[in-house]
């Protein structure tokens, strides 16, 4: 398949690049999102299906109402050449589903940790290193959290030192902008290391 | 089926497009479960109940253009096909498409294989690239462009 292709107008085609923002409920993902996004974050929903229903199973499915599970994602073009997009994936492990949907050939993922619940985002950082996606954890500064020490965070996530930690704010843009920076810093590192190493 | 109606003359949540022939679909974000899950849906309707596109293979973040080939009446589009393809005048992806008509992703999949078999679009296909994904150069850029934000 060629690699290039163009609009009507001769024009490139701009690339799509998919950037996860994962971490427990209310965690500030839809934020986040929010947040960096040029335009307003939109919603898409996933049907909840049985792993097992078939393609040739659908017989009768037609008139049965089914159950979706939303995501929310923004959008940032930049320079007309890459659109990245941040999908906000739901926390809890019995939406998995839908995080392999986003994750398949994604740049990375942006875990956000509620120091008050840092344990809920003890899923998504186990999902993340065991497919081996470039993650970054960025802790969302809540007002009245208590702040912890970045090295505490580290310890307490068990997480491999060469993963990065930052404090940010979901809420305000330029502390969004910046932990996407960091992501895509790592993330060109992390994919330097394994392809020189490999 | 859905009767697409002449109703909704007011559309207040408008943000660039307007789509009243689809508006009676979005109401089916009124009916949610709980803040979790989203709508009950019958997503297999508008799709004869087909689960899978007859052609191509659709990422979120697919990126799909119409042709701009006019669509005979002939061949059988429904009204969500015809929402789908006008969202399609500017590039889109798979996930923006489904997000502007509030319809599941796995439907607006099936939705464009039909129109993607009929040369009513084209698509370009994301996930190919191992070698994208490897190009420093694309890091570097999208580091710049995040700067100049």
């Amino acid at each position: 398949m060629d690699s290039m292709r163009f609009d009507r107008q001769g024009r490139r085609l701009p690339k799509a690049i998919k950037i996860l923002i994962a971490g427990g409920f209310g965690a500030g993902k839809t934020t986040m999102v929010g947040a960096v996004s040029e335009t307003k974050p939109l919603r898409t929903e996933e049907i909840l299906t049985d792993q097992g229903v078939r393609v040739d199973d659908v017989s009768g499915v037609e008139a049965k109402t089914t159950t979706t599970v939303a995501m929310d994602f923004g959008r940032i073009t930049i320079k007309d050449q890459f659109m990245l997009y941040l999908f906000g994936t739901p926390g809890q492990e019995r939406f998995w589903f839908m995080w392999d949907e986003v994750a398949i050939g994604c740049l990375g993922a942006v875990v956000l940790a509620d120091t008050r619940r840092l344990a809920d985002c003890f899923p998504a950082v186990d999902y993340f290193e065991r497919r081996a996606i470039p993650f970054i954890v960025a802790v969302n500064c809540f007002e009245g959290a208590r702040a912890y020490d970045l090295n505490e965070v580290q310890a307490a996530l068990n997480l491999g030192s060469g993963v990065p930690v930052l404090l940010c704010d979901a809420r305000v843009r330029e502390s969004g902008k910046d932990v996407l920076i960091a992501l895509v810093t790592h993330a060109m590192k992390a994919r330097k290391a394994r392809t020189t190493s490999g | 089926m859905t009767s697409p109606g002449p109703g909704a003359e007011e559309d207040p949540d408008t943000d660039e497009v307007s789509w009243s022939e689809v508006a009676d679909l979005a109401d089916a974000e009124e009916r949610w479960l709980d803040d979790q899950a989203g709508p009950l849906v019958r997503p297999y309707v508008m799709t004869s109940g087909r689960m899978q596109p007859i052609r191509g293979t659709f990422d979120l973040v697919t990126l799909v253009e119409a042709t701009g080939l006019a669509a005979p009446p002939e061949l059988g589009l429904g009204p969500e096909h015809q929402a789908a393809l006008r969202l399609c005048d500017q590039v889109m992806s798979v996930a923006e498409i489904a997000g502007h008509l509030k319809l599941p992703t796995v439907t607006v999949r099936v939705l464009l294989g039909d129109l993607l078999d009929k040369g009513l679009v084209t698509v370009q296909d994301p996930r190919t690239d191992d070698e994208f994904m490897n190009d420093e150069q694309m890091y570097r850029a999208v580091i710049d462009g995040l700067h100049a934000l």
